[in-house]
């Protein structure tokens, strides 16, 4: 059946869908984000909650305080090396599907922070970020988008087949090595599987 | 508790040991956010360190701007203009709004609400919020002042925006008060809460709302007479018992004085230029010396401490946060108090992690 065709059942009241396309319309418009703010990033995380964004419109507004309730990780701030093993622990307590955003230049790259000796250049050395939004900090409005970018992803999972969603091929892993304190940064400094640093070509 | 706790204002850890559920011994763990914001400015020019001073306390980002270029100014020898001094008045008393606004929606939160205060509050702090983006680019991180002034002129409609906006203020107190200072609840959970004595404040250093709460009459507004305070009328709110609840107290009684305050500044606000025309920004060399700027901020004594050795990058930077030194006497307010009370004393501390941090 076409597309249009379809669309011509919708308007008459019939609705033809997929178990798939149920599922993920369900998920996609009922994510939970953990309640979770890092640093500045956070205090506009909580205005998109508040009532001139209102993250509601997006099913998005049951910010939980337990990471084993949320599905949704907003890393919204600067990760410094102290904080990463914690960030990477409560990312191993969520339940699968799970997705993350990177909040903020800091969450994606150490931002303006980078050249300090205790800020994780990026939140995705160690656990895999599907969404980046940039800005420092982003706009509550930035966040609304990053957050619609996501439903779009999930609306896109599929639930069989040869491009499976990664939650739902065993191989992938869904717990991630936590980081230790070394004793000059963290061990291991990045997740080999998600990162690894550009090798650097010397001239002999 | 902590660091991910969704009442420890950010990534902040207590180590609590408990008999019961009473408090007998409490030890905080600092240091998740920091994020060397010391040495990263020693590395960098003076101008280039104002964006880092806006990220220190990310509530009140024009207050920080104002006490980092009074350090600078110092030590380079700058005079403010009249309207340039104005204008950080009317923007540091809009910042101590926000600030304090947020302040008690988050200690509402802290207290057991879902939300509802918090909604009211970043319901004002949005409308402030949109006066700062129309003159400085941004919503948060606003980087406006500058040694010797200020970036831009304000335009006769964002004055009157501001102005209009300062005017129904009040409302906005009145009903945020209708609906939590004679709150049952919160007078139960708040009062003999978390006290604080005059003398223990003070050997601490503790400096702003919470020094006042214990009924210190100590506000750098008066004491000091930074930029032009002292041409202002207005009065320090002092508490008697230095509970939770009087901290609170002196939140909403320091907005009612913001108030009066920017209502002569808007009336007062003389015409002339914003900047020391010996100001240079790029290229700023000052000569070999040393300077400590210091302003009351919303939440107490904020201070930038430089040295100079005569070259374009400040040879020593530190920051004396209120934060922090407010936080010290955290365990002495909290022993004997359940582990729910402890989480309502450090919200009314009022920290902010990215400053206690640095």
């Amino acid at each position: 059946m076409s597309d249009a065709e379809r669309e011509d059942l919708r308007r008459h009241g019939i609705l033809l869908t997929s178990l798939e396309e149920l599922y993920n319309w369900g998920r996609s418009n009922s994510i939970w984000p953990l309640q979770f703010g890092l640093a500045c990033c956070a205090i506009e995380m909580i205005a998109a909650a508040t009532a001139r964004f209102d993250i509601a419109r997006f099913g998005a507004e049951i910010f939980r305080p337990s990471p084993r309730q949320a599905d949704l990780m907003i890393v919204s701030g600067t990760v410094t090396k102290k904080m990463a093993p914690l960030v990477v622990r409560l990312w191993n307590q969520m339940p699968e599907p799970k997705y993350c955003i990177a909040m903020g230049a800091c969450a994606i790259s150490g931002g303006p922070f980078k050249q300090g000796y205790n800020v994780l250049k990026g939140i995705d050395r160690f656990i895999p970020v599907d969404i980046y939004i940039p800005g420092c900090p982003p706009r509550p409005e930035a966040l609304l988008h990053g957050l619609t970018q996501l439903q779009e992803k999930i609306k896109a999972e599929r639930l069989a087949g040869p491009d499976t969603a990664r939650h739902l091929r065993p191989e992938n892993p869904g717990e991630f090595p936590i980081p230790d304190y070394g004793a000059h940064d963290l061990q291991p400094p990045n997740n080999p599987a998600l990162f690894s640093p550009p090798s650097l070509p010397r001239k002999p | 508790m902590g660091p991910q706790h969704p009442s420890t204002h950010g990534v902040f850890r207590m180590i609590v040991t408990l008999d019961g559920e009473r408090i007998v011994k409490l030890k905080p763990v600092f240091g998740y956010l920091h994020r060397n914001h010391e040495k990263i400015a020693e590395s960098t020019s003076y101008l280039a360190s104002m964006p880092y001073t806006d990220r220190l306390d990310y509530l009140c980002s024009m207050t920080n701007n104002w006490a980092y270029a009074l350090a600078v100014e110092k030590l380079g020898g700058l005079t403010v203009p009249d309207r340039a001094q104005y204008l950080r008045v009317i923007m540091a008393e809009l910042t101590r709004l926000v600030n304090h606004s947020c302040l008690v929606g988050f200690l509402f939160n802290d207290l057991g609400t879902s939300f509802t205060p918090l909604l009211y509050a970043f319901r004002e702090r949005e409308k402030i919020l949109d006066l700062f983006e129309a003159l400085s680019g941004s919503r948060m991180m606003c980087n406006y002042q500058r040694f010797g002034g200020c970036r831009v002129d304000p335009s006769p409609e964002w004055l009157a925006a501001a102005k209009a906006l300062v005017d129904n203020f009040p409302r906005f107190l009145d009903e945020y008060e209708t609906m939590l200072t004679g709150n049952e609840i919160m007078l139960a959970r708040t009062q003999g809460v978390g006290r604080l004595s005059a003398a223990d404040a003070i050997n601490a250093g503790i400096t702003g709302p919470i020094l006042r709460a214990s009924g210190v009459d100590y506000d750098l507004r008066k004491v000091d007479g930074t930029g032009f305070y002292p041409r202002f009328d207005f009065r320090v709110p002092l508490g008697a018992h230095g509970d939770t609840y009087d901290r609170y107290m002196m939140r909403i009684l320091e907005m009612r004085e913001s108030v009066k305050i920017l209502q002569q500044a808007f009336r007062d606000l003389p015409a002339g230029p914003i900047m020391d025309p010996k100001a240079k920004l790029r290229g700023f060399r000052p000569k070999a010396g040393e300077a400590y700027g210091r302003l009351e901020g919303p939440k107490g004594e904020l201070g930038f401490y430089l040295v100079s050795d005569g070259s374009p990058n400040p040879y020593r930077y530190r920051v004396r946060p209120p934060s922090l030194i407010n936080l010290t006497l955290l365990e002495d307010m909290c022993l004997g108090h359940t582990i729910a009370d402890s989480v309502v004393i450090l919200g009314s501390i009022d920290i902010v992690l990215g400053e206690v941090d640095r």
